[in-house]
């Protein structure tokens, strides 16, 4: 098992290494200059060519990559083109909110999901059933960014029960300050995270429920679920404990996989909601052609990425017996 | 009428009249009609007959555990005099596991892949009796004994993946026996093992049967099991009693053309076999449940069958004493 994820971690290291260079290719394919975007409208060419040479944009790409990964086994990103400040410490101040988004939205996607899918399943036909599918369909098709708008317009604008844009405190912080008596830091950051987390959750909830379902049908249908009843269990005993359990199984790959489209939705979501996460920073790097800083955080997306697929392959052996590692 | 019926003696488990019915497209068609009988403690009853014939839909029945879509249309089952269909869910709940238990055919599939033998035992303890995890557990353990599970305390944290065949049968058996019932049934218990286990778990089925004192039934396509362990037998045909007598009775003198066909489909090995003996069939197939024909249901595939068969039932009544069949043929042998 330790030796499995010594493994899994080392495998993590030819992985970086090929999005960089993925990453790399792509940034040189798209057109825009960043000395361009730095110096403005007015700048003379010769002025451009001078940052162009001090940036070391106007060196070979195989010398640039080289470089690059030189900086990197050192534990350097570089430096922000724009910010003037290291990329490691530009994503550092932003990951945190990012990832608190991601994780509530998975923890919120996963709830929905279950509740709704066990129940569709076990009154599979009824009205209930058919009202789960409309809202999963529902929430398949519809975009995160106008989901947001809608809830914020009718949350935040018409209603006026949430905030609508913005963050309160880190959550973490924000629970050490309910438990030291400060309750209502803990409130300002659930009503801000509120909005933005619903709105990213809404995707992976309609995908998790309808897998649920799916899975829970075929499992209720099997033998062993026979023997529970025939044991005498109770029928929500045997709903949670031997059906839901193997159900699980395939749902939760799944919900590993939906962790990177959560990122991914979050750059959306957080330039809707004003959330200060790596997100808004991304589609500000992106528009400024700061190349290392976009290097920094689509390696950072890709690690944080692996890193949730190994806990879900090592939750699924927890899970499932018949599963070895190795 | 069944075999072992009079007026003061409450037998523990009574059958009488059921009709399960499946729900098609076209409508209801029964699955299993008039079906009744009757097992005392100590008693082993065996039901025989094809794939189809409705015995395992008889089985879960007792359980009430039939599949959707299908049901028991009208009829009565009595445990110890207590009608097992007018009760609530709580009330059959508590009866499941605890009065009436059941084995299952293949254990690979009826036992839970994600929990351990020792947990799905435990469990059904828990359910129906007020004690800790440890009692639980050590009661599982004392049944896995009972089965003669070999290192049962290992196996009770082992999880049915990592048994073999017989093992896991034998915990299914255990977990029948958890909670002591006064009835147990076995569906093929021994259709999905090796042959050479299948004599082992027969021979265990049936001395704790002996010993434990529960009234069993046990559902087979097998006569050479029958043979091993019944005290009486019921054969069943398209959703019907054809016959029913106790085993020697049956043996000696079978009386319905298709329990004599099925007697001849019996490989036997020993002295009396000689190489170049074939084995018999019977000509034909099981006629469809929703097309039943008019008259006796084996009529088409009877070798004895004459007009009067094809064109009415004949009713199923006493011949010989203690020994009913439901046919034309035997109708002056009483």
């Amino acid at each position: 098992m330790l030796a499995y994820v010594i493994r899994r971690l080392l495998l993590l290291i030819p992985m970086a290494m090929g999005m960089v260079v993925v990453t790399f290719g792509l940034l040189l394919l798209i057109p825009g200059d960043p000395a361009a975007v730095l110096l403005g409208q007015d700048a003379t060419p010769e002025a451009i060519l001078n940052l162009r040479n001090n940036l070391g944009l106007n060196d070979p790409w195989h010398v640039r990559l080289w470089d690059y990964f030189a900086e990197l086994l050192q534990g350097d990103m570089g430096r922000s083109i724009f910010q003037s400040q290291p990329v490691a410490e530009i994503i550092a101040g932003r990951l945190g909110a990012t990832i608190e988004l991601a994780v509530v939205s998975l923890v919120l996607a996963t709830l929905i999901g279950l509740a709704l899918g066990v129940i569709a399943a076990i009154r599979q036909g009824s009205w209930i059933d058919t009202a789960t599918m409309l809202f999963a369909q529902l929430g398949v098709s519809m975009p995160v960014y106008w989901l947001g708008l809608l809830l914020m317009l009718l949350f935040a604008v018409q209603l006026g029960w949430l905030p609508a844009i913005g963050r309160g405190e880190p959550l973490h912080a924000a629970v050490w300050a309910a438990v030291t008596g400060r309750p209502d830091v803990l409130w300002d950051s659930i009503t801000h995270i509120a909005l933005p987390a619903l709105a990213l959750a809404a995707n992976s909830a309609a995908i998790i429920s309808r897998l649920v379902r799916a899975s829970m049908l075929e499992v209720l249908r099997e033998d062993f679920v026979r023997t529970a009843y025939a044991k005498g269990l109770r029928k929500g005993r045997v709903v949670i404990r031997h059906a839901l359990r193997n159900a699980l199984l395939p749902v939760l790959s799944v919900i590993g996989l939906r962790f990177g489209a959560l990122l991914g939705g979050a750059v959306l979501t957080e330039s809707i909601f004003a959330w200060p996460g790596l997100g808004q920073l991304t589609i500000a790097a992106i528009s400024q052609r700061d190349l290392p800083l976009i290097q920094g955080i689509v390696l950072t997306f890709a690690i944080i990425y692996a890193l949730v697929n190994l806990v879900v392959d090592l939750l699924y052996a927890a899970v499932d017996p018949r599963i070895r590692l190795g | 009428m069944t075999a072992s019926t009079s007026a003061a003696h409450v037998p523990v488990f009574q059958v009488s009249d059921l009709n399960i019915e499946i729900d098609s497209g076209t409508g209801p068609f029964a699955v299993v009609s008039d079906m009744s009988f009757t097992v005392d403690a100590g008693e082993t009853l065996c039901i025989v007959g094809e794939s189809g014939c409705g015995k395992s839909m008889t089985a879960l029945s007792l359980l009430r555990l039939l599949p959707e879509g299908v049901r028991v249309g009208s009829g009565s089952i009595r445990i110890d005099g207590a009608e097992f269909l007018d009760m609530d869910q709580r009330q059959v709940e508590d009866f499941r596991g605890e009065q009436i238990a059941m084995i299952f055919q293949e254990p690979l599939t009826a036992l839970n892949p994600v929990l351990t033998i020792g947990e799905q035992i435990a469990e059904a303890v828990r359910q129906h009796r007020s004690c800790s995890r440890q009692q639980a557990r050590a009661r599982a353990i004392e049944a896995l004994q009972l089965v003669q599970m070999p290192d049962p305390d290992r196996r009770a944290v082992q999880y049915p993946h990592e048994l073999s065949g017989g093992m896991r049968q034998r915990a299914m058996i255990a977990l029948a026996l958890a909670c002591d019932p006064k009835i147990i049934i076995a569906d093929e218990p021994t259709t999905a093992l090796d042959v050479t286990i299948q004599a082992q778990i027969l021979g265990l089925i049936s001395d704790l049967q002996k010993r434990l004192g529960t009234a069993q039934i046990l559902i087979t396509h097998d006569l050479g099991v029958v043979s091993e362990v019944a005290d009486r037998v019921i054969v069943m045909y398209a959703g019907r009693k054809v016959e029913e007598a106790s085993i020697y009775e049956l043996f000696d003198h079978p009386l319905h053309p298709y329990t004599i066909g099925l007697m001849g489909a019996v490989p036997r090995g020993g002295a009396s076999a000689q190489a170049g003996d074939r084995l018999a069939d019977i000509a034909g197939t099981v006629p469809a449940l929703w097309n039943l024909p008019k008259g006796c249901a084996f009529a088409p595939r009877c070798p004895n069958a004459a007009p009067r068969c094809l064109e009415e039932r004949p009713p199923f009544e006493e011949k010989r004493p203690g020994h009913w069949a439901a046919c034309w043929e035997h109708d002056d042998a009483a």
